[in-house]
């Protein structure tokens, strides 16, 4: 399982951008947002928490279908469905790699971003908290939808349709942390329903996932 | 009398929702092979992909031991960016029989161990989703036209591979037109395809 | 005779040939009579005039909407379980009649709520769960219609629709978390004290069942229309392998 993990990251940075792309859409997001709405602090200080969630939830969106595609069409899934692992734990850890190449350097690069957007001095921890805490929710169901619709030629955006619906309860917990971290309300009780959102999803999605992959496999 | 490590008993297996071959039957004991032949859309890949337990029969029954299978469809797994060594190794330790030094050998890729497998021709690509089967070190092979795009002298190789697994207690299942100069039974599939069903009759899966 | 048996195409096919007409009529009959009562029989409410009667409309339509889904989730569970091929595609019969119950209980809330609340949208929790539905049907039908082989199609969808299921509750809670609603408390509860006045009650029980049974008829319509496209599937199939 850990060659599994080393060989997707390596993949991932051999492909060129494996990190950056995720990162570099997220920066683009976060610099049309003053384009859209205008320069103003004041506009751009309540709306922060919301653009910088939505922002890291997209730049996710955006690598999700890579996740079993490129296995799938030269033949590795196939050898890894019969290989002594069990299948559960592939879509796990091919989570865990696109967790940490988009969803780990989004955490950390966030605060940046929210200078840009005039984040409140209150909001910054809870903004990488939420994150650390949202973005394996994230991938997991990523993977989820991208096992569904691994088979499909033009699954894309199918994918982006399936799995957006699901983001909805992570993002309302993730974007309220934030938000009531920088009012100085308390910001625990969204955080831990997002944490659990986090925990339910890794321990059930990767069954379901596991499933459609072997339906697709047929 | 040798036990069989593989046996199949009044198989059906289906593609595309349609049955294609049944009542397939046969036995590979340990240390021989079975070669599997038959015209295009006979069934080969599907029943292959049955044994490897990739798709579902239809009906009868499949006796393997757990785990022993290492299946080689058309495609070889590779990743472009990731040098040969790389590839191998990744497999290898997938399966829990890390080393790659044998396989390399059997192949005549040791010269080749740090190119990125994007860069190999399709034969050499071929041999090295050949030598992938020997670092698992599972007994059964099911290979799936296996000398696609390999030369004559790689077919050798390929062919003293498949002896020396063999000879080691091994077995393989084979798809393919060419004569391979190993010892194998073979099954020739056109004798089990299936019969469409007659007339209006549909029951529950609507076959 | 056993429920299941009706799982087969043939029985299941003969038997809902004289079910269908039947539904089909009490449908109109109930959906005449309970609208007609409703709109033109039943008193104005004090607060908010004549425009509360759309909820006879309004309430059977979302009624059935979140109800479709759960009878899709049922019949899905009994696929993925029992493999019983109609069960999958009375599913899939069902979901384009759930997602026009969706739409109609968005348009008519949307319609009420203007001279209500002054404006067509809220993001109210109730509708907020409603457009959050009305996207996971749209999904459902989308890898319906995206995938060739039924089977895998069938497969597929139903683990979707019990993920889907999962996280379209997670939804409704969340949403309201995020936001607390205007709208009014539910029309159909099971405490007396919160219901509607049984001026309007009663009319509205007539048009719930007018709703059900359309929706039964539909349902068993389209079902019997899928089973007849996977016949003509799979006699396609084997005219190719014969």
């Amino acid at each position: 399982m850990r060659g599994l993990l080393i060989r997707d990251l390596r993949l991932a940075i051999r492909a060129g951008g494996g990190f950056g792309l995720a990162l570099a859409f997220f920066l683009i997001v976060v610099i049309l947002v003053p384009f859209g709405v205008g320069p103003s602090a004041n506009v751009l200080a309540p709306i922060a928490p919301g653009i910088l969630w939505l922002g890291a939830l997209l730049a996710c969106l955006l690598s999700l279908d890579r996740i079993f595609a490129t296995d799938f069409e030269d033949g590795s899934l196939e050898f890894l469905a019969t290989a002594p692992v069990p299948l559960e734990g592939v879509v796990a850890v091919k989570a865990l790699a696109h967790w940490l190449t988009t969803g780990l350097p989004l955490t950390l690069a966030a605060p940046v971003f929210g200078i840009f957007l005039n984040l409140p001095g209150g909001g910054y921890g809870w903004l990488v908290a939420s994150l650390a805490l949202g973005t394996p929710a994230l991938s997991m169901i990523g993977a989820f939808g991208a096992a569904l619709t691994v088979g499909l030629k033009r699954g894309g955006l199918l994918l982006s349709l399936l799995v957006l619906p699901l983001y909805i309860p992570t993002l309302i917990f993730g974007a309220d942390t934030v938000r009531r971290g920088v009012e100085g309300l308390d910001a625990g009780t969204p955080l831990i329903l997002m944490a659990g959102i986090t925990f339910g999803t890794l321990a059930l999605l990767p069954f379901a996932g596991a499933a459609a992959l072997r339906v697709n496999l047929r | 009398m040798v036990e069989p490590l593989l046996k199949v008993v009044d198989l059906a297996c289906a593609r595309g929702g349609l049955t294609v071959l049944e009542g397939v039957s046969f036995e590979v004991a340990s240390g021989s092979a079975l070669v599997l032949r038959g015209p295009n859309g006979s069934g080969k890949t599907t029943l292959l992909r049955t044994l490897a337990e990739l798709q579902p029969a239809v009906s009868g029954e499949i006796f393997a031991p757990e785990d022993t299978v290492a299946y080689a469809g058309h495609a070889d797994g590779l990743k472009g960016t990731l040098s040969v060594g790389e590839n191998l190794t990744f497999w290898g330790s997938l399966f829990g029989f890390g080393d790659i030094a044998p396989a390399l050998d059997a192949f005549e890729l040791r010269d080749l161990v740090a190119r990125p497998a994007q860069s190999l021709s399709a034969g050499q690509k071929r041999r090295l989703g050949l030598a992938r089967l020997l670092v698992t070190g599972r007994p059964v092979w099911l290979l799936d036209e296996p000398t696609v795009s390999l030369d004559v002298a790689a077919v050798g190789l390929f062919g003293r591979a498949v002896e020396r697994h063999l000879a080691g207690g091994g077995i393989a299942v084979i798809a393919t037109h060419i004569d391979l100069g190993i010892d194998a039974d073979v099954l020739d599939l056109s004798g089990f395809r299936a019969s469409a069903p007659q007339g209006g009759a549909f029951d529950e899966a609507f076959a | 005779m056993s429920f299941w048996e009706y799982a087969n195409p043939r029985r299941f096919m003969a038997f809902t040939d004289r079910v269908m007409g039947p539904a089909f009529v009490l449908a109109a009959v109930a959906l005449s009579v309970g609208l007609v009562w409703g709109f033109f029989f039943t008193p104005d409410d004090f607060r908010q005039g004549s425009t509360v009667k759309i909820i006879y409309l309004h309430v059977p339509s979302a009624f059935m909407a979140i109800n479709i889904w759960v009878m899709m989730l049922v019949t899905s569970l009994i696929w993925l379980i029992r493999r019983h091929h109609v069960s999958a595609l009375a599913a899939k019969a069902a979901a384009p009649v759930g997602v026009t119950m969706t739409l109609i209980a968005l348009m008519t809330g949307a319609i009420w709520g203007q001279p209500m609340w002054g404006t067509f949208w809220a993001w109210d929790p109730r509708l907020t769960s409603f457009l959050i539905l009305f996207l996971f049907y749209l999904g459902y039908m989308a890898l319906w219609s995206a995938i060739e082989d039924p089977d895998t199609a069938a497969d597929l969808t139903s683990v979707l629709c019990l993920v889907g299921s999962v996280f379209a509750f997670l939804s409704r809670y969340a949403v309201n978390f995020w936001n607390q609603g205007l709208h009014q408390g539910a029309s159909l509860s099971m405490d007396a004290e919160e219901n509607i006045s049984d001026v309007f009650w009663f009319p509205l029980l007539v048009c719930l069942a007018g709703f059900f049974f359309l929706f039964l008829a539909l349902v068993l319509l389209r079902t019997r229309t899928e089973i007849r496209k996977r016949r003509a599937h799979a006699i396609t199939l084997r005219e190719r392998a014969a």
